[in-house]
């Protein structure tokens, strides 16, 4: 069924009884040829976008869950493109341009608003970092302006211009980062997927990878045995179990990641707003809630909950940047489980077993690469080659030290991001 | 998350920094090769469950701590101080 105006007013008239369901809910068939394994973001836009580019519908989507129940559905739905690294930069770039139509292609609203993000920058080096990372935007064919105190003073009143310990001088405003409801992008891509013929399977979870000489030849399940052609990994903080299934040891530590969410409240942040200084960024969801974070809790953790001193860092921030947000009552706070790199950059690349593709390492920045990490991921199962825009995501780098996408100048190394 | 400092008793999560797997404590030699180097540095077993890490009690006793504890439960196992440990 298509969704549009015409049909609203039908269904509407008749008691909205007629809307089918979004997705079917097949049983596993034995043979695939292709199984992803993972129903997050990633996977059903790699799915999706292995069926609508590449023609390829034989194709299984394995999650252990139900789909959309990880890290798709627990971030902070924020899309951007400022990153100011090779590699990087063409990637986010890509992703972004594919979020512009993505909910034309995919006849799906995911609510995606580009509200514009404003990173804030608080002394004069920090301005001229912010104005390379602006040109390095607008050299990429992506939009930036830096604005200053006076700029930043009309498009975001309540902030604190003049705490003593971080003063604003501006910010850099990117005018096409915004937000989307990231429930409905994974329905919509999984809608989508299914449509083209995709089997998703929820409750599957995968038990074991089968190889034989060198090449893989399916998976085990709660659901049974799946054969397969090709097999893709793409399930964020657990990448390091599975992949040990198929006998790696991957360069990533997981690591947990809270988020907050005020009471609804009428509209009153335009925009994404980012205090770098604080480890705090907020933005406000079309239902009202404030919608907040901060930094990783930095211990190693599959718990998806953090615990209390990084809510107090949190909280203390987003006082000192906006008083006002005292007055709001909190409503809920979650973890997510991050599959941090060693530089920060993610890995899209295949992997010394033939047929098995690996997807992972987006850190805490995975959700706005959804529709760039389908599509180049689609293009490396399908073709065997590296899509142009993630050329730079290989798993090697760390081990050769060529290419490591180290955006915050920390050092590649695990801990630093 | 309190931890048990084997010199100091139970302390708030916030007297401490933590570095990562243990694995860190288990450097490579000098002459080692590149893959060994790359193991060390970069690949981690990032398990779920019992881990086994490094911790300094920096706002306490300074001293560097070997915590098994549990990643999905965050429960404390064990500390004891990095300088018993074979390879510190």
């Amino acid at each position: 069924m298509r969704y549009n105006a015409l049909q609203i007013l039908k269904q509407g008239l008749s008691g909205n009884r007629g809307w089918g369901r979004a997705w079917r809910k097949p049983d596993p068939k034995p043979t695939y040829d292709i199984v992803i394994i993972g129903g997050g973001g990633h996977g059903l836009a790699t799915a999706y976008y292995l069926a609508a580019e590449h023609g390829l519908t034989n194709i299984a989507v394995l999650e252990k869950g139900y789909l959309g129940g990880g890290n798709v559905g627990r971030n902070t739905t924020i899309v951007r493109a400022n990153y100011g690294l090779p590699g990087n930069s063409e990637f986010y770039s890509h992703s972004l341009r594919l979020w512009e139509g993505l909910e034309q292609e995919l006849n799906y609203n995911v609510m995606h608003s580009q509200r514009g993000i404003i990173n804030l920058f608080h002394s004069d080096g920090q301005r001229d970092a912010a104005a390379r990372r602006g040109n390095a935007m607008r050299n990429q064919g992506d939009d930036a302006v830096l604005l200053g105190r006076d700029d930043c003073r009309k498009m975001l009143p309540y902030l604190d211009y003049d705490q003593t310990r971080f003063p604003i001088y501006g910010g850099l405003y990117h005018a096409r980062g915004g937000t989307a409801r990231h429930d409905a992008v994974a329905w919509g891509l999984a809608r989508g997927a299914d449509q083209r013929g995709v089997d998703l399977l929820e409750n599957c979870e995968v038990t074991g990878i089968d190889i034989e000489n060198g090449k893989v030849t399916g998976v085990q399940t709660s659901r049974g045995a799946i054969r397969a052609k090709k097999v893709a990994i793409v399930v964020a903080g657990r990448s390091s179990q599975v992949a040990a299934m198929a006998g790696m040891r991957l360069p990533i530590e997981s690591h947990v990641l809270q988020a907050f969410v005020t009471e609804g409240l009428k509209p009153v942040i335009d925009h994404v707003v980012t205090y770098g200084m604080g480890h705090f960024y907020i933005s406000q969801s079309d239902k009202g809630g404030l919608v907040f974070g901060g930094d990783l809790d930095f211990y190693p953790s599959y718990a998806s909950r953090g615990n209390l001193p990084m809510v107090e860092h949190v909280m203390e921030a987003g006082m000192t940047l906006m008083p006002m947000l005292g007055k709001a009552r909190l409503l809920r706070s979650w973890g997510g489980i991050m599959d941090m790199s060693p530089d920060g950059s993610p890995i899209i690349d295949s992997t010394p077993t033939e047929g098995l593709f690996l997807n992972c390492g987006w850190c805490y920045g995975g959700f706005k690469a959804v529709p760039g990490s389908g599509h180049c991921f689609a293009h490396l199962i399908a073709t065997g080659r590296p899509h142009a825009a993630a050329a730079g995501f290989r798993l090697d780098r760390f081990a050769t030290g060529r290419g490591l996408m180290d955006e915050e100048g920390t050092g590649a190394q695990h801990n630093l991001h | 998350m309190l931890i048990p400092c084997p010199l100091c008793g139970a302390r708030d999560l916030r007297e401490f920094t933590v570095k990562g797997s243990a694995l860190t404590l288990d450097r490579p030699a000098a002459d080692a090769m590149p893959e060994d180097w790359h193991g060390y540095l970069h690949l981690r077993d990032n398990p779920a469950g019992p881990s086994r890490e490094l911790w300094w009690h920096g706002a306490g006793c300074g001293a560097w701590l070997v915590v098994q504890r549990n990643t999905v439960t965050h429960e404390i196992l064990s500390v004891t101080l990095a300088e018993q440990e074979a390879g510190a």
